[in-house]
């Protein structure tokens, strides 16, 4: 195995291109370490591209965020500009893992080792992120949810790596949430996993939503209708319960050692509206 | 001279006024347990050493038609590759033993161990793994314990059944047990209300922190020594010793530091097979576990069905009693069905009770000891039904089980007749405490329960020396998990009369003492500390004669007290006081060094009892279960130590919360275990408890110099059970299988 540490992007895409064997990105590491200890994965070539500038930073741009693809969970907590503004992606985040894993996952990690339960993942779709990935052929700039196109994989190319996150920048009386449930309080994975963004006009009716939902399908989900059963309304409880609805009917999950179909579809209905409810309380201020 | 049971000046039947114990002193291993300097199993390292790695079964019933090792042999770094053709027959009593740390004619279960390999470095023998090519030839499986009886399930072993097991079941059935006594139908049929129910619990691993490890060096000379992590590096050395064909003597074990156990490590795994790999590669081997190892192919305890009925009367009491017990203990026989069954109705006082308890085999792991086998299992459905017919008459369930309740002559449902006990106690104190008064909130319920465990005691040796300087050192040869090391110095110091600090208390090899028992059975404070007492009593003998040799007196004219060699009264002489320092910096010149030792069988451990009380909340939504308060009350005889007699009570009470709502072993329709690592079996985290409020009651044990009970594996009886009728209480439905997850909670919410 051969492990670089490039100083630009512009080499660590050279090393990612050039790369014979199997290539893997590390950031954080708290994905691609637990799988090569315990086998998973044997990479050929490792390249760390947390001396790469720009990587470790968390920058205001056009009122939104750019967030370095090695900023740690931790870092981001304790941003309060960043908290101010999303605190549902901040709080998905967080979610994941340990104090000291924390000190160490990033959220384009969680996000490329497309898993369907990452727990920042939801947040990062009811956020509208948009994902910014450097390559043989230049940059450009994807929306998070084209990312994952299955457990394990995603959609990015040969030489390709995420190089940050852009949240974008929040319309006034906007709220955001994210709620997962796991079986216990903390070092778990999602069983299901639910993100809500909504903005409200000045009368308090919504007018824009986004609902993200995971580990109830083979990828992070973008419920439209969910969505839609709030645009227009004032998120009441008639509202809330159309939304929910429609979080569960756009559910597709396994019976696994985690939870059953059943159980899935019904709770993300019941997280959709408690995270509904949260994201309202803060978009109202 | 007054050297008996009895402190000087203290009358018969007085409590005995303590110094030491019953105090607080900080822990001996602590330091070294922060600082990273304690050496656990995987810590040890020798010149050459090297590293062993085993080759697991894929599937959970198949027959080994060959194994070629032969690239594996030819890989450079490889030393040696075992199977179990490197093994003689064995004694029988230990064919299951190594059948089970190294397979024959067929793997039994999903991670069964088929072949090792020794290397000079863990990647080249993990490569070498993959080289190995087993021929198999896979056949059906079970795992379930009611499928593995009916007469059509997939059979194990053929002809395993003893004469107890009836027509018409599985082979699979090795052993049936009844215990009771009475006529229970008579007695059902003058209950008010007979409640009948059936339980299912799953498989669930005692989670030990610290995975198994072992060091093994065997020359050529058949002369061997092993460091390794386990409750009973005694039973390690005789039980390798016979699988390996050596004698007991020839082997040295040494035990290292114990990052858990609770009855998991009271066997051996890998520890046969790194002798096997050092015999052939003539080389030091290391082996460690991985956690997918130590879930896959180490002993969890057993999964069980349950039927229990209960007859009671309006006013509460139980007419009569009876409980049909199935245990799955894994891939051989020896599942605590048995313990299960004594244990079930022990709290009760009853007039007609009959159990029977199957013992039954399937594609598992061999099932282990966890924390009094078997018994929390049987707890948990007995006080279930116990609870559901008190509520049901709108009884208070304490005040039910107060009515119910053994006590000092109570005829036991497994036979014997209890002697002095602290059930009532226990009840008592719980219907006296703030918690059973204290308001609950919304989707909360209350439950309660009681636990029974017999304790141990067995083979035990102490050897006490003094040092020179008067400072004394104690040998014991029972590895540390439960603060024994504490508890032997304070009893040593207590009845020697000097400081808790002058005392330093070590886990002796197998070389330096006799044959002791497993750390097991709750047994070491009790039987290690009665052999402490009486090692230390036995130097105290030899210190008085050497201050009567100098003063000239009859040594019958001394006594110890304070820490001192006194005369005895006014006729034996006027001397000043000798101190312990004094007398061991003359004891050279005076016969030479001082010690005080003693063997025992030992006998008397005192049964004990619990009583848990634990409130929960239940999210109607999602059927999540959050512990909101838990008090255990429970009888320790003596507290040596209270601060580790408070950890035992929250371990067990946290281990049962565990079991209770979350840990199971899940197998896919493959026989595959589907869950191994921590990820997946889900211990609790600290987040997820309340602070386990604890009540200490001193019932003295009569078998004990000082009264004391083992208190170690008691808390875990009642939790299960304790928590089953707390949930059940706040969801507003009975449950009934364990682990009580959040699909199931919500399942039964949903369903009614």
């Amino acid at each position: 195995m051969i492990y670089e540490v490039p100083e630009t992007v512009d080499s660590a895409v050279a090393l990612l291109s050039g790369a014979t064997g199997s290539a893997r990105i590390l950031a954080g590491g708290t994905d691609l370490l637990v799988q090569m200890k315990s086998g998973v994965v044997e990479p050929d070539l490792v390249v760390d591209i947390k001396r790469i500038d720009g990587m470790k930073s968390i920058a205001q741009e056009d009122g939104g965020w750019r967030i370095g693809a090695a900023v740690s969970g931790a870092e981001m907590g304790e941003h309060q500009a960043l908290c101010a503004a999303w605190p549902g992606v901040v709080e998905a985040m967080e979610l994941i893992g340990s104090t000291q894993v924390q000190g160490r996952a990033t959220l384009a990690g969680n996000l490329c080792n497309a898993s369907p339960a990452a727990d920042s993942v939801p947040a990062m779709v009811a956020a509208g992120a948009v994902v910014r990935v450097a390559g043989p052929d230049g940059v450009r700039d994807i929306p998070v949810e084209e990312i994952p196109v299955k457990p394990g994989k995603t959609s990015l190319g040969k030489g390709e790596f995420v190089t940050s996150v852009f949240l974008p920048a929040r319309p006034v009386n906007s709220g955001d949430a994210y709620l997962r449930f796991i079986p216990r309080t903390e070092m778990d994975i999602a069983v299901v996993g639910c993100g809500v963004s909504l903005t409200l006009d000045e009368a308090g009716t919504c007018t824009a939503a986004r609902v993200g939902l995971g580990a109830v399908a083979a990828t992070v989900l973008v419920v439209e209708d969910a969505a839609a059963a709030l645009i227009g309304s004032k998120a009441d409880d008639t509202a809330l319960d159309k939304m929910a609805a429609a979080v569960s009917a756009a559910c597709k999950p396994i019976d696994d050692k985690r939870g059953t179909v059943a159980f899935r579809t019904h709770v993300a209905g019941v997280l959709a509206k408690r995270a509904a409810k949260i994201a309202l309380a803060r978009a109202q201020g | 001279m007054p050297l008996d049971d009895q402190t000087p000046g203290q009358k018969p039947g007085e409590a005995r006024q303590f110094k030491v114990v019953g105090t607080r002193p900080l822990r001996p291993d602590g330091i070294d347990k922060v600082t990273g300097r304690a050496r656990f199993g995987a810590d040890m390292s020798a010149p050459g050493m090297l590293i062993g790695r085993v080759l697991r079964s894929p599937h959970a019933h198949a027959r080994i038609r060959s194994i070629d090792a032969s690239k594996a042999e030819a890989l450079e770094g490889v030393k040696a590759v075992v199977t179990r053709a490197d093994f003689g027959a064995g004694d029988d009593d230990v064919a299951d033993i190594l059948d089970n740390c190294m397979a024959g004619e067929k793997a039994l279960y999903d991670g069964h161990a088929v072949a090792a390999v020794a290397a000079t470095s863990a990647a080249i023998a993990r490569k070498a793994l993959k080289l190995i090519d087993v021929d198999y030839e896979t056949l059906p499986h079970v795992v379930d314990v009611d499928a593995a009886m009916k007469p059509d399930a997939p059979v194990l072993h053929e002809g395993l059944s003893d004469e107890t097991v009836p027509d018409g079941v599985s082979q699979n059935v090795v052993h049936r047990v009844e215990f009771g006594h009475g006529d229970v139908e008579a007695g059902f049929a003058k209950a008010d209300k007979v409640l009948e129910r059936s339980f299912k619990t799953a498989a669930t691993h005692q989670g030990y922190i610290e995975p198994h490890a072992c060091l093994a060096t065997m020359g050529t000379d058949g002369i061997a020594d092993l460091w390794v992590c386990t409750q009973g590096h005694y039973m390690v050395r005789n039980t390798c010793a016979a699988i390996l064909g050596i004698d007991q003597g020839k082997l040295r074990v040494t035990a290292s530091e114990i990052g858990g156990g609770f009855g998991g490590k009271t066997t051996v795994f890998l520890e046969p097979v790194a002798l096997a790999l050092s015999r052939k590669a003539n080389r030091p081997v290391k082996m460690t576990m991985t956690r997918e190892e130590v879930l896959r192919a180490t002993g969890p305890t057993s999964s069980t069905s349950i039927d229990v009925k209960i007859g009671m009367n309006k006013d509460g009491k139980i007419t009569a009693a009876s409980a049909d017990l199935r245990y799955q203990g894994g891939a051989y026989q020896g599942s605590p069905a048995d313990m299960g069954s004594m244990t079930a109705f022990a709290p009760y006082d009853l007039e007609n009770v009959k159990t029977v308890g199957w013992d039954v085999v399937t594609n598992r792991p061999k099932a282990a000891a966890y924390r009094a086998p078997g018994a929390p299992m049987a707890a948990f459905a007995v006080e279930s039904v116990v609870d559901e017919l008190a509520k049901g008459f709108g009884l208070d369930p304490l005040d039910v089980r107060l009515k119910n309740a053994a006590r000092e002559g109570t005829k036991s449902s497994y036979g014997p007749t209890f002697p002095a006990i602290g059930l009532e106690a226990t009840l008592q104190a719980a219907k006296d405490h703030p918690h059973w008064k204290a308001p609950l909130g919304p989707n909360q319920g209350r439950g309660v329960a009681c636990g029974f465990w017999f304790n141990f005691g067995g083979d035990t040796c102490v050897s006490l020396n003094i040092t020179p300087d008067g400072t004394v050192t104690l040998s014991e040869g029972n590895p540390d998990i439960g603060g024994s090391r504490a508890s032997m110095s304070m009893m040593a110091a207590e009845e020697l009369g000097i400081p808790y600090d002058q005392v330093r208390t070590v886990i002796a090899d197998t070389g330096a003492l006799g044959q002791n028992e497993v750390t097991d059975g709750s047994r070491v404070t009790f039987a290690v500390g009665l052999a402490t007492i009486k090692a230390a009593r036995n130097a105290k003998k030899v210190l008085c004669e050497r201050a009567a040799m100098v003063w000239g007196i009859d040594p019958e004219a001394v006594e110890w007290a304070d820490g001192c060699a006194r005369p005895a009264g006014d006729n034996a002489g006027k001397f000043p006081p000798m101190s312990l320092k004094e007398i061991a910096a003359i004891a050279s010149n005076t016969g030479g060094p001082v010690a005080g030792h003693f063997e025992v069988n030992a006998e008397g451990a005192g049964v004990s009892f619990a009583t848990h009380m634990v409130d929960t909340e239940v999210d109607p939504e999602t059927g999540a279960v959050k512990v909101v308060r838990y008090t255990v009350f429970q009888d320790a005889g003596k507290a040596v130590h209270p601060a580790y007699v408070e950890g035992q009570f929250q371990g067990g009470a946290v281990q049962g919360i565990g079991w209770a709502l979350n840990e199971e072993y899940i197998y896919g329709e493959d026989g595959r275990l589907q869950n191994p690592g921590f990820l997946d079996y889900r211990i609790p985290v600290a987040s997820d408890l309340p602070m386990i409020d604890t009540v200490i009651l001193e019932i003295p044990n009569p078998g004990h110099p000082y009264g004391v009970r083992g208190v170690g594996e008691t808390s875990i009886v009642p939790p299960l059970a304790a928590i089953a009728n707390s949930v059940s209480e706040a969801a507003g439905v009975r449950m009934t299988d364990l682990p009580m997850s959040p699909p199931k909670v919500l399942a039964a919410i949903q369903n009614g």
